[in-house]
């Protein structure tokens, strides 16, 4: 069992604070998802975790079974157990899937030791067929020229391969037409499990019909400012943020 | 009142003598050859070394041109091991070590893979028509002249008329010992719709200083395809001069791929003529650097005919504090109509210390034609280093990976696959430094 703690995070981007002091904790078999409108820092606060150089975390914690991870860098963060799914995975022309993905396979093994090529290409072929992707796809670039459903069935595929304790899936649901939301959502809930911990970040309800979360938390101005269970995404759906935002409005008033 | 001096001649370690002992050597070489050698060396001996004031030593560093310090005809070292398989040629500080048969079949269909003293012998007047028959006028003529001099030996490749040669032909040329003086020399001629694929790989046998000074002939007659790899690997403190002529015929194609990896400071002249109507040159080249290294890239395509077409890409990717110069010109004569001619440099910067220079140029005379160039230096995209980096992926890793990347599109150009995947590792090489 694991357990990603966020304590009181303050993220900024240059001198702007976007992360406001937000406090989650995620035990590993749970699926948590935020919702709130845009520009609340739900993308700001999976990049800080994930320990993008552009954000700077100027208090707060972020701990990985109790060790904070704060010092470490992406790399050594996505090699301790985490893993980002991205909301516009970058283009990496030149780099087939199946070298990148065996660089960062090769990066979690000691120094000096040797991949096993074939048990590699064997694990990587099941886990295609497990997520129901042509085999083809291992020798395109990364990303280049990809549809938005694609790249978002490569971010699903890495995250099968990585196997990491806890995911963060940044807006996966931006730009997919119904199909590739279900592809999407099949992958996450065949990986879902007792070792697996997610944090589904989304806009809208649409992907939890798919992904059916255990804890739904409302991200409001940098924090989060409602927490329930996944009745309370479909309130949100019938309600809207307007909602929220007078709520927030009485109570501070 | 002022004196004249006369002009200070600089020939180094190439003295009167080291050519004529050089000389005494090349008994049975036919009298032409002979006097082409004693022509290069008077225009050696007279030609100045290259002033600041070039222009096409433009960004260049002069000082370090040195003809001292080395020796012709020193003995011959071991070959060293190729990574493109084994060689059918194998030269040491300019003697030929060892050869591997050509397979019966090409034998018996006039595929011709020989030294440069034996085709003087066996096939002269191929040789006098091909060996160092086109202008050289990039800069290097001094260097070009010593070579001619010098050269004693090299590789003749000689395909006939529609016959293709199949796997890569295959060339080594090394440098052994403190101050070796090599002059690495290659000709290839493809006759009418022909093909062939021929690699050269040049390495120093030991980390001493070298000096090399090689130069490559290509000729694709009417319709032939001639590819030609030339990989430079020589020792950290060679100070190398490369030289290619291509001469491109009615709808023939020419693919070079040139990669730089060695040397101290490493020049490399390129000069493709499209002859004739439908010819296509596609001049390739990618340079790693590491420390303070200098590669300096001259290209010249000369469209000389109409519909004629050359693709010109060449990527340095910049490591600590090396410098990379890229001097392209492409030049349409009057009547080359509907020239198609593209030039391309781009510059990975590695590093903040590290220099490119680019000086891309078009000299048009005729009036319908496309002819495009362009130049671009650019950094590691941080967003695709944090993706990398986000998988697990060490950030040294990272940007190794990216460099492969960018090198990709040029790898790609390459049918070979064993070819690509051979020149992917010698590049990895590098990097495990």
């Amino acid at each position: 069992m694991s357990q990603l703690e966020i304590k009181n995070l303050h993220v900024a981007i240059g001198e702007k604070e976007i992360v406001k002091g937000l406090t989650l904790t995620i035990q590993s078999g749970e699926v948590h998802a935020i919702m709130g409108p845009n520009g609340t820092g739900k993308s700001t606060l999976s990049k800080a975790i994930a320990g993008h150089p552009d954000y700077t975390i100027t208090s707060g914690e972020v701990l990985l079974d109790g060790k904070s991870i704060l010092e470490l860098e992406a790399d050594e963060r996505a090699r301790a157990g985490l893993f980002l799914a991205f909301q516009y995975p970058s283009e990496i022309p030149g780099v087939s899937i199946a070298n990148f993905l065996r660089a960062a396979q090769q990066a979690r093994m000691a120094e000096g030791e040797e991949l096993d090529a074939s048990a590699y290409y064997k694990r990587l072929y099941s886990k295609m067929d497990l997520l129901k992707i042509d085999r083809k796809f291992t020798s395109r670039s990364v990303n280049e020229g990809f549809s938005g459903g694609e790249k978002k069935r490569c971010e699903i595929l890495q995250m099968a391969m990585l196997e990491p304790k806890f995911s963060l899936m940044d807006e996966t649901d931006s730009g997919l037409d119904i199909d590739a939301l279900r592809i999407v959502a099949d992958g996450v809930n065949t990986m879902r499990g007792p070792n697996l911990g997610v944090l589904l970040i989304t806009h809208y309800q649409r992907l939890l019909d798919y992904i059916v979360p255990d804890h739904v938390h409302v991200m409001w101005d940098g924090r989060i400012v409602k927490s329930g269970d996944k009745s309370l995404a479909l309130e949100l759906e019938a309600k809207g943020y307007d909602w929220v935002k007078k709520e927030l409005a009485a109570a501070t008033a | 009142m002022s004196t004249l001096t006369a002009p200070q001649t600089i020939v180094g370690s190439f003295t009167a003598e080291a050519f004529a002992a050089q000389l005494a050597k090349q008994k049975s070489a036919p009298a032409w050859w002979l006097d082409r050698k004693r022509a290069a060396y008077e225009k050696f001996v007279s030609l100045p070394l290259p002033k600041r004031t070039d222009e096409s030593w433009r960004f260049s560093n002069i000082t370090t041109l040195t003809l001292d310090g080395f020796n012709v005809g020193g003995r011959a070292g071991i070959s060293t091991e190729a990574p493109f398989g084994p060689a059918h040629l194998a030269f040491a500080n300019n003697t030929l070590t060892s050869r591997t048969p050509l397979v019966a079949d090409l034998v018996g269909r006039g595929v011709i893979v020989t030294t440069l003293a034996e085709a003087a012998e066996k096939h002269t007047e191929l040789l006098k028509a091909h060996f160092m028959a086109q202008p050289q006028k990039q800069g290097s003529e001094k260097f070009a002249a010593l070579h001619t001099a010098f050269v004693a030996d090299g590789a003749f490749v000689y395909v006939p008329r529609g016959v293709e040669a199949g796997a890569p032909i295959v060339i080594t040329h090394s440098a052994a010992g403190a101050g070796a003086a090599v002059f690495p020399h290659t000709l290839v001629v493809a006759e009418e719709n022909s093909k062939v694929t021929v690699v050269d790989y040049f390495v120093s046998a030991d980390s001493a200083a070298h000096f090399a000074c090689g130069a490559n002939d290509l000729y694709a007659g009417h319709g032939a395809q001639l590819t030609y790899v030339a990989a430079q690997n020589w020792s950290r403190e060679t100070l190398s001069f490369q030289f290619n002529s291509t001469v491109v015929r009615r709808d023939a194609r020419v693919q070079s791929l040139n990669l730089h990896l060695g040397s101290r400071q490493a020049r490399h002249e390129s000069l493709s003529q499209l002859a004739a109507p439908g010819a296509f040159s596609e001049m390739l080249a990618l340079t790693v650097t590491e420390g303070a290294q200098e590669f300096d890239q001259r290209t010249l395509q000369i469209h000389q005919a109409p519909n004629t077409k050359s693709d010109l890409l060449y990527k340095n990717a910049l490591r600590d504090t090396a410098k990379t110069i890229f001097s392209g010109l492409i030049v349409v004569d009057p009547d080359a109509q509907k020239t198609d001619a593209y030039q391309s440099n781009r510059n990975l910067m590695l590093s903040d210390a590290a220099e490119a220079q680019s000086l891309p140029g078009l000299e048009i005379q005729a009036n319908d034609v496309r002819c495009t160039h362009g130049a671009t230096s650019s950094r590691i995209d941080p967003e695709q280093e944090f993706y990398l980096q986000s998988r697990g992926i060490r950030q040294a890793m990272a940007d190794e990976l990216l460099t492969f990347g960018f090198f990709e599109e040029v790898l790609n150009r390459l049918a070979s696959e064993p070819l690509h995947d051979a020149l992917r590792e010698l590049i990895k090489t590098k990097f495990k430094k």
